[in-house]
């Protein structure tokens, strides 16, 4: 046997006097005095925190002996300072902690509320007369986790009640889960949707008393000027000839930009708020921004150019760029009413076409000209039907002189695509193409969906299986460029009225000057009277 | 993300409305451990998703028993088949940076060194190399750019042994409630940077077995994380702005955290602009 090792049984019998069974002290007396004074030691309190060693290895053992960690030697020291910290936290008892409620009790209230089935067996009767369409939000959220896109089921759920209680709420006739767009502090869940007939021109009739009550303070502003201009008859500073150029107005509710409304909530339980209509102004801006949303409708949006409006304007904006770029369907489904719309840029108006058969999902896939835009393009102008802003100078401003008119310049008449274009007439951005369509799975032919992202807008899909299909959203909100954002540079700095000899400021001339200017004056006259005299003579 | 834990992870990921189909995952949760025994790696991470134009690379990474050391990258197109990615070069990576658009979907795919970089061109042809650059490459480049700018974990979730290697610490039992809103409370998972540049009152309060890493506080721009509580508190999601489709996630009290890219591949160079 060679030399033991400690760990083996018999290590150090061989070494003389070490007996395993002589290791105890001899003297019984001496042996429990030292295990006093070790027992003591332990015992003895700590000056700074009032524990000892004893009581603290008796809690760390009673805590591995309960719990049976593996391999606690080498955790050995966390857990002996979880220990210490145990001891502290009871040791402030006497200052009890507020309860504190976390917030994710007070959400799970509110979505415990969605749940909540309002009414009761009145319900059964009204549900047969005119029932808004609730889309079937789980069914599509099925047909998008095909692709992998989409939000957790229990999401989708909390969305789909939320859906619901938006149609019990407002007078809605269709609705749609548009999508969602983060943030930085929230994120936005957003609702198409278009209101029944008459309840959506609750909006415009405020919008003429306001104008009306305007008005009425235009005429109180006016007798006011005209008692300053009384007053300041002799020091009038020169008014400004800048007129700015009209403001082009907002399409009508229903139509183009404005078709649907929106709107918003920030989780699925907290309340539906509509956005504004947006007007062109708002979408030429936002064309040249590009900024997070926070989560809150009515933060500003700081930026260069200034953006008219607040988060919920950009945000309107926003959807409407995305809307009007992205919104596919497949050709053929959609038809327009009437034939002869086709040609005229009004047509706005499209149905369902009865007899549409959906080809293949692989045709689908391999060709772009298988979808079709259902949403009108917007033109630079930031509208869908082009407005000439001439005759809208026209009509306010009858009294002004013509030359005014001549100076503005000719602008184009602007036309954009018409309403059901393929999507293969999309540009793309150098060799990436706008759209990317992909079938679902290679495996399982037979079931596979056609799928579309867009490259230009990332964040919106389109799925088609049959003859269903859908648009969904999930992003930032912000369109894709290859190049960085180059934000709009300051205009430059006004240029002075160029000086010449007419404004220079000169020194006045003195009275010498002014004599010997006189003289001189004379004497010219003197000099061509004598000529002439002369001449006269000659003759 | 952890590959076991990987379905109930993209539950908690899914606010961001991306993630991977049924089929997908299927596919993962049968490959990703063949994967580990093949290459022999202790723990096998889903890194995520880049969304190239004509397909998607989905990204998984391996570790070894020191959680900091180098980590072994594979890329498959389908989740079935893997294929080890080489390690990203200092030359890799600062062309990786000036190649500016989508990724393209097929791994063989060159770029032309010669619109990007002409220098780096002109040394590769002297050297008797053609001037391109493979998707390969950048990818590998773009992927261990994006683990070292924004890959973060919960502060106190890997220990450093005092023989200097790290990991995971089994005693981690979640931040909490509080601690989890803040940014102080997460940590960069690569080589720190600033911590040498901390003041020596700063470093007194720092446990060096738990705070060996960059913490997010320091970033710049200040505000390049946007942090929300989902689900009414129960999910912290982080989501990175400077590379946007990174989302973390972790579950105040217990053990759960990960971080997930799903994206298109590309730095959000607007940043300052957006905020």
């Amino acid at each position: 046997h060679g030399p033991y090792q400690p760990h083996e049984p018999g290590y150090g019998l061989d070494q003389p006097g070490y007996n395993p069974y002589e290791d105890e002290i001899p003297d019984p007396q001496a042996r429990m005095l030292a295990i006093k004074n070790a027992k003591a030691y332990l015992l003895k309190t700590s000056t700074k925190s009032g524990l000892n060693l004893y009581d603290h290895f008796a809690n760390i053992l009673t805590k591995i002996l309960d719990e049976q960690p593996t391999n606690t030697v080498d955790i050995i020291e966390n857990i002996s300072k979880d220990v210490k910290w145990a001891q502290f936290r009871k040791k402030m008892d006497t200052l009890r902690d507020e309860h504190l409620i976390p917030p994710t009790f007070e959400a799970a209230e509110k979505c415990k509320a969605l749940f909540v089935k309002e009414g009761g067996d009145e319900e059964r009767e009204e549900l047969e007369e005119e029932m808004p369409s609730l889309p079937n939000v789980m069914e599509t959220a099925f047909y998008f986790e095909q692709a992998g896109i989409g939000l957790n089921k229990d999401e989708s759920y909390y969305i789909f009640l939320a859906l619901k209680n938006l149609i019990n709420a407002q007078p809605i006739q269709t609705c749609r889960f548009w999508g969602k767009i983060l943030g930085l502090e929230m994120n936005y869940i957003i609702a198409e949707v278009q209101l029944r007939e008459g309840e959506g021109e609750e909006e415009e009739e405020t919008g003429e008393e306001g104008e009306a009550t305007i008005a009425e303070g235009e005429k109180e502003m006016g007798e006011a000027e005209e008692e300053d201009e009384q007053k300041e008859k002799e020091a009038e500073l020169p008014k400004s000839t800048y007129k700015p150029p009209p403001e082009i107005p907002k399409e009508a509710n229903g139509t183009g930009t404005n078709k649907y409304v929106y709107f918003v909530c920030n989780e699925p339980g907290k309340p539906w708020v509509k956005l504004p209509a947006v007007t062109p102004a708002q979408i030429v801006c936002a064309r040249k921004i590009k900024k997070f949303f926070t989560g809150r409708l009515d933060a500003p949006v700081v930026s260069f150019p200034p953006f008219p409006g607040n988060e919920a304007n950009y945000l309107r904006a926003q959807i409407a760029r995305i809307s009007a770029g992205t919104q596919v369907s497949p050709t053929g489904f959609y038809q327009f009413a009437d034939e002869e719309e086709e040609e005229e840029e009004g047509a706005d108006s499209y149905e369902e076409n009865p007899e549409f058969e959906p080809p293949p999902v692989a045709e689908m896939v391999e060709s772009l000209a298988t979808w079709a835009h259902h949403v009108k393009g917007i033109l630079k102008q930031g509208r869908c039907v082009w407005i000439n802003p001439q005759k809208l100078e026209e009509n306010e401003e009858e009294d002004d002189e013509e030359e005014e008119e001549e100076e503005r310049e000719e602008q184009e008449e602007e036309r954009g695509l018409p309403l059901l274009t393929l999507i293969s007439e999309d540009e793309g951005m150098k060799d990436i193409p706008a759209w990317t369509a992909q079938a679902s799975t290679n495996l399982i032919p037979e079931y596979s969906i056609a799928i579309l992202q867009s490259n230009r807008w990332p964040g919106a899909y389109a799925f088609a299986s049959g003859r269903k299909f859908e648009n969904i959203y999930f992003g930032w909100g912000h369109k894709y460029s290859l190049e960085s954002h180059a934000p709009a540079l300051p205009p430059p700095a006004q240029v002075e009225f160029p000086s010449g000899p007419g404004i220079t400021e000169t020194v006045d001339p003195t009275v010498e000057e002014e004599m010997a200017f006189k003289a001189a004056q004379e004497e010219a006259l003197a000099e061509a009277e004598e000529g002439e005299d002369e001449e006269e003579e000659n003759d | 993300m952890e590959a076991l834990s990987l379905s109930a992870a993209l539950a908690l990921v899914a606010g961001g409305g991306a993630g991977l189909s049924p089929e997908r995952r299927a596919a993962l949760a049968v490959s990703l451990p063949l994967v580990q025994r093949d290459y022999r790696f202790e723990r096998v991470w889903f890194w995520g998703c880049i969304q190239g134009v004509r397909g998607a690379y989905y990204i998984a990474e391996g570790l070894g028993p020191d959680r900091t050391g180098p980590r072994s990258r594979l890329y498959s197109l389908n989740c079935l088949d893997w294929s080890l990615l080489t390690p990203a070069t200092k030359e890799m990576l600062a062309l990786a940076e000036q190649v500016k658009g989508r990724f393209q979907g097929d791994p063989s795919f060159e770029y032309n060194l010669a619109e990007i970089n002409a220098e780096a061109a002109a040394r590769l042809i002297e050297s008797g190399k053609e001037p391109v650059m493979k998707e390969e490459a950048r990818l590998t480049a773009t992927i261990e750019q994006i683990d070292r700018a924004v890959g973060i974990v919960p502060r106190g979730a890997f220990v450093k042994t005092p023989l200097g290697s790290v990991h995971e610490n089994r005693h981690f039992e979640g931040l909490s409630l509080v601690e989890a809103k803040k940014l102080s409370s997460y940590f960069h998972f690569t080589e720190p940077v600033n911590l040498k540049n901390k003041t020596l009152l700063e470093k007194a309060d720092l446990d060096p077995s738990t705070d060996f890493l960059d913490s997010l506080e320091h970033d710049i721009p200040r505000e390049s994380w946007s942090i929300q509580l989902e689900k009414g508190g129960t999910v912290v999601v982080l989501r990175s702005l400077l590379w946007l489709g990174l989302t973390f996630y972790h579950v105040p009290m217990t053990k759960q955290f990960g971080y997930v890219y799903f994206g298109t591949g590309e730095k959000n160079l607007d940043l300052p602009f957006m905020l």
